[in-house]
């Protein structure tokens, strides 16, 4: 079996392990490329049926293209869309510029994360992390328990062999479950080319720029990049020496602001 | 195109302070897999902390980490040599943490133990070297790190090695080569070093890679049942091909219950007619007929599985709780889960002091490992871990919490 084909069925056995786990699931999407892959093979481990609802955290700061680009692939896909906000947060006029970049994410993103699993008593969340995008989410398990408080007990997760994971929780607390977490950016780019998905066109080079990771537009710059096509993009990650997350704002502001961030719950 | 090679998992265990989370960060600058910004990063806090370039920091990233300078969980990272690509799990020293350390070795193929030239085999060392021989790990590569400490001495270096050596051979391993390094100066990591000019082996990314890629063989069909859908009124069988192939047509047996059945169709998304599925794949399956199915049966093409409620194992006890006699566990092996408990401690040992032997116990202690005679509340159809590694090891739950790992010896 082809390394791809490998990754690919890892994860798909991961999905439905986690569906037969948990009924009250949902998958997150951020309808950025790694959600967008994980989103296609919860496409393939249900047959094209996902019995699930897909949730888009809206901080309301997303690109243009990042909306309609959702409101296409939930029609073409028939999923079962949900949208999560912190409107009394965003009423209030948090955003970027009010305050630090972690009291924005964390408002907008984890509290709003935090309504939409209350809302629908989901004991389980489908994420598309992977280990090699940050240090901290290079310690991550497949299946990563949170508490009531959303906490991430880091120093004391839980042993995770031969694709036995831990499922049983406290009535209060929830699962995250990462089934991509052993793929790369350039798998997930390759992943991309050989299974010819539709992605947001941000990604491609627009006047000699293109966006490698998307999220909120004021916190997203562009890199320098001529990649026009997947094909170009897959080519130029491969010799990249610059890391996937050098243009997101939150993660320079310290040090240990993604780890806070995860602490208190963020994707 | 998609000719990138898969990367293959290698484990760094040993003893804490030995210095393996400082060999990854060695090797990734050494091989220039660190990104400048990452680089940048670890520079500024290593500074902050008044310490010299810390490699530790390119997997220690959590703050407790960095502060108590310890390794508290596993992690991985990626490089490449102009041969291949790795990934790379760090695993944690300290007893403690052990179940992070198994957690990290069950995803490797190879192994590279690490240990102080300077203080010599410890605990964690035997502690670690012990799962991996019982986790059945063929290709390991024991370096000597901190030969900087010796001064580079070539007499001390054969001394530890002929001990090394005479160790890990009552584990039954063998290591591929042993060899002399220092993480910190960078001696023999991906450049060979002139202070120890009378070496003549190989450096740690040469040794690196030797390792081969574990040889698929062609085994027989075991399909575990993951789950059950329901696809336009029809019951459809998902799960993962753990050993063999399963063919369109093929007659196999639903174990436990050895009933005959035959497989109308195999799925795969928007795939037609799909007339074979092979070995790790995740696939759906028709039967012919009806048939009572539920997740935990497993389909196969032979019976010469183990059927039995009563299993004899070899466990090794990842919890800091420990057992007692009595206490209700939960067996799950594939996606067979089945509550149990021990009936019977026939041996149990501490591997740290490779001694200690109790027989007829009536508890295990944190990281101690035991032979078990497991009685289960059902069968369960289980292969020798040798045979067909998937269906021989499993883990053990205690009210929810995976607190045990264990693998099915040879029966004899």
């Amino acid at each position: 079996m082809d390394h791809l084909s490998r990754l690919e069925n890892k994860s798909i056995y991961i999905i439905r392990e986690a569906y037969y786990q948990f009924k009250d699931i949902a998958m997150l999407w951020s309808v950025g490329k790694d959600s967008t892959t994980l989103l296609w093979l919860c496409r393939k481990a249900f047959f094209g049926h996902i019995p699930f609802p897909i949730i888009h955290i809206d901080t309301s700061y997303k690109f243009p293209e990042m909306y309609q680009f959702r409101d296409e692939r939930a029609k073409e896909w028939n999923l079962n869309l949900l949208i999560g906000r912190n409107e009394e947060k965003l009423k209030e006029g948090m955003g970027p510029g009010r305050g630090s970049k972690l009291d924005c994410c964390n408002e907008l993103k984890t509290n709003a994360l935090k309504g939409i699993i209350k809302k629908y008593r989901l004991k389980a969340i489908l994420l598309g992390i992977r280990r090699d995008e940050h240090g901290i989410r290079a310690k991550e398990r497949y299946f990563s328990p949170r508490d009531s408080q959303f906490k991430w007990d880091y120093e004391n997760q839980p042993a995770e062999l031969w694709d036995q994971y831990q499922s049983t929780i406290e009535e209060e607390e929830h699962f995250r479950i990462h089934p991509i977490l052993h793929f790369t950016e350039f798998d997930v780019w390759s992943y991309v080319q050989r299974e010819e998905l539709p992605i947001v066109p941000l990604y491609f080079s627009k006047n000699g720029k293109r966006f490698r990771s998307i999220g909120c537009v004021p916190c997203c710059s562009p890199i320098d990049s001529k990649a026009q096509t997947i094909d170009e993009i897959v080519e130029e990650i491969r010799v990249s020496k610059t890391s996937e997350r050098s243009g997101r704002a939150q993660d320079k502001e310290n040090v240990y602001t993604m780890q806070k961030l995860r602490a208190l719950g963020y994707m | 195109m998609n000719t990138e090679e898969r990367a293959l998992p290698i484990v760094i265990v040993g003893h804490v302070d030995h210095g393996k989370s400082t060999l990854i960060g060695r090797l990734l600058y050494d091989t220039q897999s660190l990104p400048p910004d990452r680089y940048a990063e670890i520079q500024k806090t290593s500074e902050m902390l008044g310490k010299r370039l810390e490699f530790a920091f390119v997997m220690d990233c959590l703050e407790e980490e960095r502060s108590r300078g310890i390794t508290i969980d596993t992690t991985q990272t990626f490089f490449k040599t102009p041969k291949r690509r790795y990934v790379i799990i760090d695993a944690p020293g300290h007893k403690e943490f052990l179940k992070n350390m198994i957690t990290g070795s069950s995803q490797a193929e190879a192994a590279l133990l690490i240990i102080d030239a300077f203080e010599g085999i410890r605990d964690q060392t035997r502690r670690h070297a012990y799962i991996l021989s019982m986790l059945g790990f063929k290709q390991v590569c024991v370096l000597l790190n901190k030969i900087d400490l010796v001064h580079y001495s070539k007499e001390k270096f054969s001394d530890l090695k002929n001990q090394v050596y005479h160790f890990l051979k009552q584990l039954n391993i063998h290591p591929t080569f042993i060899l002399p390094i220092s993480a910190i100066q960078g001696d023999n990591i991906a450049h060979p070093s002139i202070k120890i000019s009378w070496f003549d082996g190989p450096t740690v990314l040469q040794a690196l890679d030797t390792f081969e890629e574990l040889k698929i063989e062609e085994k027989p069909l075991r399909f575990p049942i993951q789950d059950i859908y329901m696809m336009d009124g029809k019951k459809i069988l998902v799960g993962r091909i753990e050993a063999g192939h399963i063919k369109k047509g093929e007659s196999v047996y639903l174990l436990p219950g050895k009933k005959k059945v035959e497989v109308k169709k195999i799925e795969k998304f928007l795939e037609n007619d799909v007339t074979i599925a092979n070995f790790e794949e995740s696939i759906g399956i028709y039967l012919k007929g009806r048939h009572r199915v539920k997740r935990g049966q497993i389909l196969t093409t032979d019976l010469f599985p183990t059927i039995s409620d009563k299993i004899k194992a070899n466990i090794f006890w990842m919890d800091p709780m420990g057992y007692h006699a009595g206490e209700a566990l939960l067996f799950r092996c594939v996606t067979q889960e089945v509550p149990c408990r021990i009936k019977k401690i026939n041996r149990k040992f501490d591997p740290a002091s490779m001694e200690l032997t109790e027989e007829d116990a009536s508890s295990i202690n944190g990281a101690e490992v035991a032979d078990v005679l497991i009685q289960l509340d059902e069968k369960v159809v289980v292969d020798p871990f040798n045979e067909i590694p998937e269906m021989g090891r499993f883990v053990l739950e205690k009210e929810g919490r995976p607190v045990a790992g264990g693998i099915i010896p040879l029966a004899g």
